[in-house]
């Protein structure tokens, strides 16, 4: 197979194995193109692409405009706090004025769970999530996976835990969806008010301690205390997270192998991970943001190509 | 669909060595010149030239690459297939020297135009030639020719040419097929 089985990137729940391992190939491609001295290719020229973040994200915006200017895409790029939205104008009338400029592709991160979805139904535009809400992260799942198989040469049969806010991390969902897709093991591991009442029923293994789901894995996954979604108290306090939850040195030292280090950004250094851990050889957390240019090229050529 | 042999093992032999000596004589002992095999069917050829070079005429330095032009064509999106790419691999430089680009057929010269694009992404070659072993003359959409070519064929436009390779395909032909 060499097509993607969907028109648009709404979520990896939407996506088959041989979808995941077609855009892992074609990363793998786009991977050699982004270390050359020219790290450009003119395949979209005549792809017109609007970013649309009706959320502050400042990492995966620019992973994607990078994406895009290396396909040689046309791009624009929307906020939705210097824009109409704040007076009162609905996501579809926005998008449709946007996609009278004759775009192709929207890209778009919204604060509601679903938004993409309920856009591809209304717009005539290839869509692809960069986040929505609490929801779906699927290019984030997907270099995450691509970077596990990268250092690890597989994901199938690996032992993945991911660590702290599984409540309010859309990145939690979606790594979820494409390790089990994958053929990995999955825990989640965080305080009880951080871990959704139904996460079982996703099948993965539900931990509330660190230091026993960290003998368990191969890979750990550690997510941002996302202060800004925190709307009541989760936790006492900063330390008290951190002092069970928190990634040191010694816990590492501990364990009889060498695990993987994740982090999907933007650090908190010393709350969820310490600097020596976030700077060690076990951390991949720069490859993960090379591999996140590489991935979403891989992600944008692969629907574009299914553009009529 | 018929197909009928063009050349035979025996003939592929003999033309490789011409091409062989072409190359040598105007490019000596390949200080300054690379060669650059196009994906996916010119690196079989322009693997089998440059184990030639270094064997049989004892030229020590032949430096051999991949270029995969997938990402540089101009048919993308007009297919009803996703153009699925293929590995590059150029582990030395091409600023400054002479290239010579390795196909196996030259047919409507589009691909050796996305060719001349993706090798400048590498650098700045000092010039390029081209090596094919079928030229297909009659059938070109673009001003492009080759510097050496093992056999001109005027195939018209239903007919295929296929160059088959012992590594890959088990012998080594060039049919021409007929398509129906």
């Amino acid at each position: 197979m060499s097509t993607l089985s969907v028109d648009h990137l709404l979520g990896i729940k939407y996506l088959t194995k041989e979808d995941i391992d077609l855009i892992f190939e074609t990363a793998d491609h786009f991977k050699e193109v982004i270390n050359r001295s020219i790290k450009k290719v003119p395949t979209l020229r005549d792809i017109t692409i609007a970013n649309i973040f009706f959320e502050n994200s400042t990492r995966t915006k620019l992973s994607f405009e990078l994406a895009e200017k290396r396909l040689s895409a046309d791009v624009i790029n929307f906020s939705a706090s210097q824009s109409s939205v704040k007076k009162g104008e609905t996501l579809i009338d926005t998008v449709n004025n946007i996609l009278s400029m004759k775009v192709d592709m929207v890209v778009m991160r919204h604060p509601n769970p679903g938004a993409g979805i309920f856009l591809s139904k209304h717009v005539d535009a290839s869509i692809v999530n960069a986040g929505d809400g609490a929801h779906e992260h699927p290019t984030q799942a997907l270099l995450d996976s691509y970077s596990i198989r990268e250092r690890l040469g597989n994901v199938a049969g690996k032992n993945v835990v991911i660590v702290g806010d599984i409540l309010h991390s859309r990145v939690a969902l979606s790594n979820i969806f494409a390790l089990q897709l994958q053929g990995a093991n999955v825990k989640v591991c965080g305080p009880k008010t951080l871990l959704p009442k139904y996460i079982e029923s996703l099948g993965v293994g539900v931990e509330t301690n660190l230091k026993s789901a960290l003998q368990w894995c191969d890979v750990a996954n550690m997510l941002r205390v996302q202060n800004e979604r925190l709307d009541v108290s989760y936790f006492p306090t900063t330390r008290e997270y951190t002092q069970q939850y928190g990634l040191n040195k010694k816990l590492l030292q501990e364990l009889d192998r060498e695990i993987v280090v994740m982090h999907p950004g933007p650090i908190n250094r010393g709350v969820e991970i310490t600097s020596d851990v976030a700077d060690s050889g076990q951390s991949i957390i720069l490859e993960q943001v090379e591999n996140g240019v590489a991935i979403r090229m891989a992600v944008i050529y692969l629907l574009a190509s299914k553009i009529k | 669909m018929s197909q009928r042999i063009l050349l035979s093992a025996k003939e592929i032999d003999i033309i490789l060595h011409r091409l062989a000596c072409q190359l040598q004589e105007n490019h000596l002992d390949f200080t300054d010149t690379v060669l650059i095999g196009i994906q996916p069917r010119g690196i079989f050829l322009a693997e089998r030239l440059a184990k030639m070079l270094r064997e049989d005429y004892r030229i020590k330095n032949v430096k051999l690459g991949s270029l995969d032009i997938t990402f540089y064509r101009d048919d993308f999106r007009r297919g009803e297939k996703t153009l699925q790419a293929n590995k590059t691999k150029i582990d030395f430089l091409v600023e400054d020297k002479k290239v010579v680009f390795v196909d196996d057929v030259l047919y409507t010269g589009r691909s050796i135009r996305a060719a001349l694009t993706a090798i400048q992404s590498f650098g700045r070659p000092q010039e390029i030639e081209l090596l094919t072993l079928i030229d297909r003359r009659f059938s070109r959409h673009l001003p492009i020719q080759p510097n050496y070519k093992g056999r001109q064929v005027d195939a018209i436009n239903n007919e295929r040419v296929n160059v088959m390779w012992k590594e890959n395909d088990g012998e080594d032909a060039v049919y021409i097929v007929e398509k129906v």
